[in-house]
Order: structure tokens, then C-alpha cells, then sequence
């Protein structure tokens, strides 16, 4: 759905200083966010947002910058900072980069406004997220850890999979269920397969392994995620959402 | 409230009933639970018997391979495997943590831990896994200790254990006993300052450091010369053991550094090559005694200990059987580490006698010399890190070990295949040339001795050296492998080989045993595969 969208939102930059951007293509803000993710995110985060006082998928730079001056600073660097050059890139390949930033800075940011420490409190109270996921070795696993999601998934993704979770499911979190043959019927997220068998980490969080030959029938089932729309506020879904951005995983003790 | 998340919420009530898999009371008593294998040696005792006797000597011979895990990986595969309700945990070198159904070998998840550079002596390697709970433990090659959940592979916390840029790293599996886990670190080679440390299992903080060489002021330290003891080795290779009686716990220590050179650190240089009792709550040391006193010839302590309560001169005692590198094997009396009985096992010349006490009289001139000196056993020892096994059943215990092996050792020649710069190798002024001879050659043999007399009661000889480990069974096997790639089956009682399979890959691990659904399976590792066979 954002694809189809991102060229229309484009559109609106007609008359403002993105020079580049009011040229820029569907095809350019997808081939940005591939190089974004390859040469950028390593520093900066998948979410853009790694570094103190930059949030480029927000918009959010140290100081005003033109298409020009960002596509620059992406080939050449900031000397005598951590940002380096990186000379093998073409004029049009940052400038592709500078249309993919651009064009997130018009997304709705989803966490604008949130609040970590209220959010953490919705995950473990009103929430119920911890009845199936878990964080830091407390909660449930029937539903994906979450203990580094803030460095898997950009705020946008966090909000999309609690509003629409069955938008997007990631390959290893898919919901799969069997029936034996004997009728007993298992589900739980699929951990792997092969043409003899399948395993999962069933509902009452086991790992189990099936021979194919000895069931009766198997196949993807929804994601049991509830949506949240409806039953949390957008206040609550944007503190939930900067919460789970938070998350990084343990510290070194 | 949204009906879903209604529904969400029951089934998390539900999920309270899903308990911790692995108690510290099964750890103390795995036996009601022969299925499993919930510690690297099975039981603190390090007997690596298995109660299971489906696969016993009578019908041994049909076993067939039932599935093979390839590791993706080429270091050398020396892992025990853990089994915990038909789940198989094991490590894939250096330190990705795999779960596999352990009736069929399909992988459930993938732990991978990137360890940052670290110097290692003998291969960036690892023997095994601990589990408490729901939680995996294992040391890193970058002397991390890692905590992971059993049943996601998901990290839960990170324990740094020691500075892998100052050598330090860690090998061996750990040791958990009650709420702590046990872990000591290797780098013995490279002149660290070895030690134990136990860590809070829930939340990974470290508790206690026992040092494996005292600092200035405490007893032992005068057994090091100068300053030699601030970076006199003395690393922790492999598995320790428990007492639960004494509240003790048990770590044979590696060699002194310089390995190859005593002459900056003269002295008995405690506790290297040496078992350090401790108390278990406290780290406290109880007791200790030094199999190698003033060791050049890196005759590291680092085999298991093995419990065994055994008949002594008609009474109940509780022993401790050791089979050293340094070519002797020993009974000590576990509770307070008195001298019972030490014998050669395999052709000994460096010492010739014991006292009272249990010190051994060394044989002058047998050191490294100018000329250069013939050493048995061999560097490499009788036995280096190896788990044997004992059958309370029969009352054996059995080694997989070297005969005729010998090294040279020679006075003032820099090995040049070691260390980083040969002048600056950790080693010592000293190479050591293999002794060989065509008429006279090392071979592996798997003896089975009599722990009141330490006298053998069989050998079968494998051809090939080993660095293979042994299992037992109540099913009255004794398994084993060797260099040649061969995995064995011999009876109990006699060592007749009942039968074996080529594998087509060195056997550097120890085989254990478990049963999913009431069948009995044996894995080994050998290569960098792991193979797993049953009736």
C-alpha cells in the first residue's frame, strides 16, 4: 500500500526546494531505500535514527540540508566526523537515497509524541503484549521475541504490524497448524520444514517436530496478533510504538 | 476489550503451567529422567553412564544411522551434546548454539554468536553446553559467557568473563550447580593468569573469582619466582565436577607459562596442573593437590574429575579417579583430597615414585637439555582433555588414552610454530621435537582399570591415536573412537568389539546417549558432523 502511495505524496513537493525529489520516481525512493540499507543503515539504523540528534527517517538532520548538499555529504562524507565518503557511488544512486529519505519524512511518524516509559507500561498492563511475546526473558513466546525490535523495525513497521498485523509477517514468525492423524490439532510459528517434516514452537511453547506422513492435514493459519485499532488510543499506540523501539537487547553485564 | 486479546489472556493463564524444563534437583539426580542428558559428562560425577539399556551387548551390533548433522562450520567438533525431551542442543564451532529434533536431527533455531578476535592455542573450538531452566549457557571463544533461552534461541544476557585481547578465552562447557553457573577460563598457553568464576544464573552477575595462581601474600604464591605468577597460566580446559555432600565443587588446571620452560618461574608453581576443591556457595579453596608440580612439559590437569564410590580396603569411600595427561593415574579421597593410590598407566620416565603424601620423585635429568631429552609420555600426554567414563555397574573405569608416545625436549631453541613472534612465544626457550620410531609408534588403545588397584582389566587398542571421549551404559557398552575416524562399540566386561562404524572424520568429542518416544539413540561427533545411531 505504501508503494502505491509514495509517488502520489511525492507529487506534493511541487514548489518546495526538492529539486531532485519532485523528480523522483517510485522505482527511485525503492532503489534508495536499498542503498540506504546497504551503505547507510550499518550507522545510522534500519530506522535511520542510530545517531544522536539524527532521525533521517524523520527528517530530522543536525541542520538544514538541500537535496544537493545531502546527496553530497552522501558520496563525500563530513570530514573530520565518523560519517564517511563513499567515492564508488553515483551522482544518481545518492540521489536516489535523498528521494527515499525524503519521501519518509512525509510518513506519519507513528511514535511522534510517544512515551517510552508509558508504553512499556501498556506492553505489560492494558496491552497484554506479554501474554505472548516476551521481552528480556519475561513473558510469553508464542508470539515473537521482542527483546532487540528496535533494531530490527522501523517505528513505521512497529505501528503497521499492531494496527494491521497481518500486513506483514516476517518468514519465521508465520503461524502454522497441524492435525495428527489420531486428531489432535497444534499450532504455532513455524520454525522450519522439509518435504518429511515440520517443526514448530507450538501455543503452550514446545518445540515439536512432525513427520508430514503422520498428519492429516497442515497449513498457514493467521496471525493470532490482535489489531490494536479499537482497543488503544493513538496516544497509547505511538508510546507503545516508541517502547518497542527502544528495545535493543541485553546489555552487557 | 477486544474479544481477541480476551482470548490472548486465557491462553497466557494457560501458559503459566508450562514449566521450567531442567531443575537443579534433575541436574543433582538425572537418573529418574534416563532420557535425557542435562550436562556435558550427564551427572556430576562425570561417570558419562547412561541408565539406558535398550542398546546393550547383545543386540549392539544392528545399530544402523538413523540421521547426521553437518556443521557448517570447520573447526574441530568436540561438543557434547545435551538432550532435554527430545530436543538436542549442541555447538556448532566456534559458538552458534543449534536445537535439532533429536529424533531426526531437523533444526528448530540458530543461535550465532560473532566472536570478536581471540587467540585460542588449539583451534576455536568448544565441548559443550549447561542448562538450567529454560536457559542455556556457554562460554566463548572470546571468554564471554552467554545466556540463551532454550526454546527461542533468543540471547538473554551477556556475561563478559575476561579480556579475550589478554588471551583469555573459554572452551569448555559450563558447570551449573543450584542458582550458579561455573566457568573457567583457557589462555594458559598464552600467560594469562587463570581462574574460576561462578555467575547468578537469573540475571548473569558474577558472584566470586577464585584465582588458579595466588596473588602476593597469599599461601602458594611463594611457589612462583619473581613475578612469574602474574601471568603464570594454570587455564581451565574442560568440565568440573560436584559433591554434593561436601558442597564442593572440583576443576583440574592447566600448565604453568612458559609452558616449555621452568627456569623464570621456579618453584612448584601452584595450582597448575593441580585439582582446586571449592566451596561451592563461597569459591572458598578447600583443598588441592598438584599432579605435576613445576610442570615443563605442559602436562596440563585439564581431564574431568570422576566421582565413583567405591570399595577402599573393604570400606565405602568416596573417590575421586584421575587419568592425567602427564601419563600417572590417581585415587584421591574427594572429600579431603588425601593421596590414596597414583600408578603409571602408560610409560612414564619422568618421575620414578611417589612420598607418603603423594608428591612425585622426579627423575633427574629429565628435562629439557641443550642435547635434548626423551620425554614419556608425549606433550601431547597419556590423555589430554578427553571425558573417560565409569560403570558402577561393573566397577571399571574406562580411558581412552596414548601408549608409546615421547617427545624431545630441547634446551634453547625457540619453537617456531608457535606464538605470535618466536621470541616472544609464551612457549619458552625450548622446542620439542616428536620422538618417532617406526618399530615404536604411539598408538590409542581404550583400557578399562579396576579403581581400587588401578590395574587393567582389558584393552582394545584402536590403531590410531585418539582425542576421543568414552559413554557408558547400563546396557553394559562402552563406546569410543579415535583419530582413524572409527566409532566403536566394546563389551563392558572384556572389550570385545561388538561393533563399529567408519565415520570418515577424526572422533574429537565424547559419545552420550538419550531416548525420544522410548528409543534409545547414541550420538557422536566426528569430523565436523555429528552422527547419530540406534536399533
Amino acid at each position: 500500500m505504501r508503494a502505491s502511495r509514495l509517488p502520489a505524496l511525492l507529487c506534493l513537493l511541487v514548489g518546495s526546494p526538492l529539486a531532485m525529489a519532485q523528480h523522483a520516481t517510485g522505482s527511485d525512493v525503492f532503489s534508495g531505500e536499498q542503498a540506504f540499507q546497504s551503505y547507510c543503515a550499518n550507522c545510522h539504523g534500519k530506522a535511520g535514527n542510530q545517531i544522536a540528534n539524527v532521525d533521517l527517517g524523520h527528517g530530522v538532520f543536525r541542520k538544514p540540508y538541500s537535496d544537493d548538499e545531502l546527496a553530497n555529504i552522501v558520496v563525500k562524507g563530513i570530514p573530520g566526523t565518523p560519517m564517511p565518503a563513499t567515492p564508488n557511488m553515483s551522482a544518481a544512486q545518492a540521489a536516489q537515497i535523498v528521494a527515499y529519505l525524503r519521501s519518509r519524512a512525509l510518513l506519519k511518524d507513528m511514535s511522534a509524541g510517544g512515551d517510552a516509559a508509558r508504553g512499556k507500561a501498556l506492553f505489560a498492563g492494558k496491552g497484554q503484549c506479554g501474554s505472548c511475546h516476551r521481552v528480556d526473558g519475561e513473558g510469553s513466546r508464542r508470539g515473537p521475541d521482542l527483546s532487540r525490535i528496535g533494531l530490527l523495525r522501523t517505528s513505521d513497521q512497529l505501528a503497521t504490524s499492531l494496527l494491521d498485523p497481518n500486513s506483514e509477517v516476517q518468514p519465521n514468525n508465520r503461524s502454522y497448524a497441524v492435525t495428527t492423524k489420531d486428531g489432535a490439532r497444534i499450532s504455532g510459528r513455524l520454525l522450519n520444514h522439509d518435504a518429511y517434516s515440520v517443526q514448530l514452537l507450538d501455543s503452550s511453547e514446545q518445540l515439536r517436530s512432525f513427520q508430514r506422513a503422520e498428519l492429516r492435514s497442515e497449513g498457514f493459519i493467521p496471525s493470532p496478533m490482535p489489531a490494536v485499532r479499537g482497543s488503544l488510543t493513538d496516544q497509547e499506540v505511538a508510546d507503545l510504538v516508541r517502547y518497542l523501539a527502544s528495545l535493543r537487547g541485553p546489555e552487557k553485564k | 476489550m477486544n474479544l481477541r486479546l480476551v482470548l490472548c489472556c486465557v491462553l497466557a493463564l494457560a501458559s503459566v503451567s508450562a514449566h521450567a524444563q531442567v531443575t537443579a534437583r534433575q541436574l543433582l539426580e538425572p537418573d529418574p529422567q534416563p532420557a535425557n542428558w542435562l550436562s556435558y559428562s550427564r551427572d556430576y560425577n562425570n561417570q558419562r553412564h547412561s541408565p539406558l539399556t535398550q542398546i546393550n551387548a547383545r543386540n549392539v551390533a544392528r545399530l544402523r544411522l538413523q540421521w547426521v548433522w553437518q556443521a557448517r562450520s570447520l573447526e574441530k567438533f568436540e561438543a557434547t551434546p545435551l538432550v532435554v525431551n527430545g530436543v538436542l542442543y549442541t555447538v556448532q564451532a566456534p559458538n552458534d548454539v543449534v536445537a535439532l529434533d533429536a529424533a531426526t536431527g531437523r533444526i528448530f533455531w540458530t543461535y550465532s554468536h560473532q566472536p570478536s578476535p581471540a587467540r585460542t592455542c588449539c583451534g576455536r573450538v568448544n565441548r559443550g553446553l549447561a542448562i538450567l531452566g529454560d536457559t542455556l549457557f556457554m562460554g566463548t571463544v572470546d571468554a564471554h559467557l552467554l545466556a540463551i533461552d532454550a526454546k527461542s534461541g533468543q540471547l538473554l544476557w551477556d556475561a563478559p568473563v575476561a579480556d579475550a585481547a589478554a588471551q583469555y578465552s573459554i572452551t569448555m562447557p559450563p558447570l551449573v550447580v543450584n542458582d550458579k553457573v561455573y566457568i573457567g577460563t583457557a589462555g594458559g598457553d598464552m600467560g594469562i593468569r587463570g581462574f574460576i568464576a561462578a555467575y547468578d544464573a537469573k540475571t548473569g552477575k558474577q558472584l566470586w573469582k577464585f584465582y588458579t595462581i595466588p596473588v602476593a601474600g597469599e599461601p602458594g604464591n611463594d611457589t612462583w619466582s619473581g613475578e612469574s605468577w602474574k601471568k603464570g597460566g594454570a587455564g581451565i580446559w574442560n568440565h568440573g565436577a560436584y559433591d554434593p555432600d561436601a558442597n564442593l565443587v572440583y576443576f583440574g588446571t592447566g600448565n604453568p607459562a612458559p609452558d616449555w620452560d621452568g627456569r623464570t618461574r621456579l618453584g612448584d608453581n601452584l595450582y597448575s596442573d593441580s585439582v582446586v576443591a571449592l566451596d561451592a556457595d563461597s569459591g572458598k579453596l578447600r583443598w588441592h593437590y598438584q599432579f605435576t608440580p613445576h610442570d615443563e612439559l605442559d602436562y596440563d590437569s585439564t581431564q574431568v574429575p570422576v566421582l565413583a564410590d567405591i570399595s577402599w580396603h573393604g570400606k565405602p569411600r568416596k573417590v575421586m579417579l584421575w587419568a592425567n595427561r602427564n601419563g600417572l593415574m590417581y585415587v584421591l579421597d574427594r572429600i579431603t583430597g588425601e593421596f590414596l593410590l597414583g600408578k603409571p598407566y602408560v610409560e612414564v620416565n619422568w618421575m620414578d615414585g611417589f612420598d607418603a603424601q603423594g608428591h612425585p620423585h622426579r627423575v633427574p635429568g629429565m628435562v629439557p637439555t641443550p642435547q635434548g631429552t626423551l620425554v614419556r609420555p608425549h606433550v601431547h600426554g597419556a590423555i589430554n582433555w578427553a571425558p573417560p567414563a565409569y560403570n558402577p555397574r561393573t566397577g571399571l573405569f574406562y580411558v581412552a588414552h596414548w601408549e608409546h608416545s615421547g617427545i624431545v625436549a630441547i634446551e634453547g631453541q625457540f619453537p617456531q610454530s608457535v606464538g605470535i613472534n618466536a621470541r616472544q612465544t609464551t612457549m619458552g626457550d625450548v622446542t620439542l621435537e616428536p620422538f618417532l620410531n617406526n618399530d615404536d609408534e604411539a598408538r590409542g588403545v581404550i583400557r578399562a582399570y579396576d579403581p581400587a588397584t588401578l590395574k587393567p582389566r582389558w584393552e582394545y587398542s584402536l590403531g590410531n591415536i585418539t582425542w576421543g571421549g568414552m559413554l557408558s551404559t547400563a546396557g553394559d557398552v562402552v563406546f569410543g573412537g579415535g583419530k582413524d575416524g572409527y566409532f566403536v562399540a566394546l563389551d563392558a566386561k572384556t572389550g570385545k568389539l561388538l561393533w563399529k562404524a567408519a565415520l570418515g572424520g577424526q572422533v574429537n568429542a565424547g559419545a552420550m546417549s538419550y531416548a525420544v518416544n522410548g528409543k534409545q539413540y547414541v550420538a557422536i561427533a566426528a569430523g565436523t558432523a555429528l552422527f547419530v545411531f540406534s536399533l
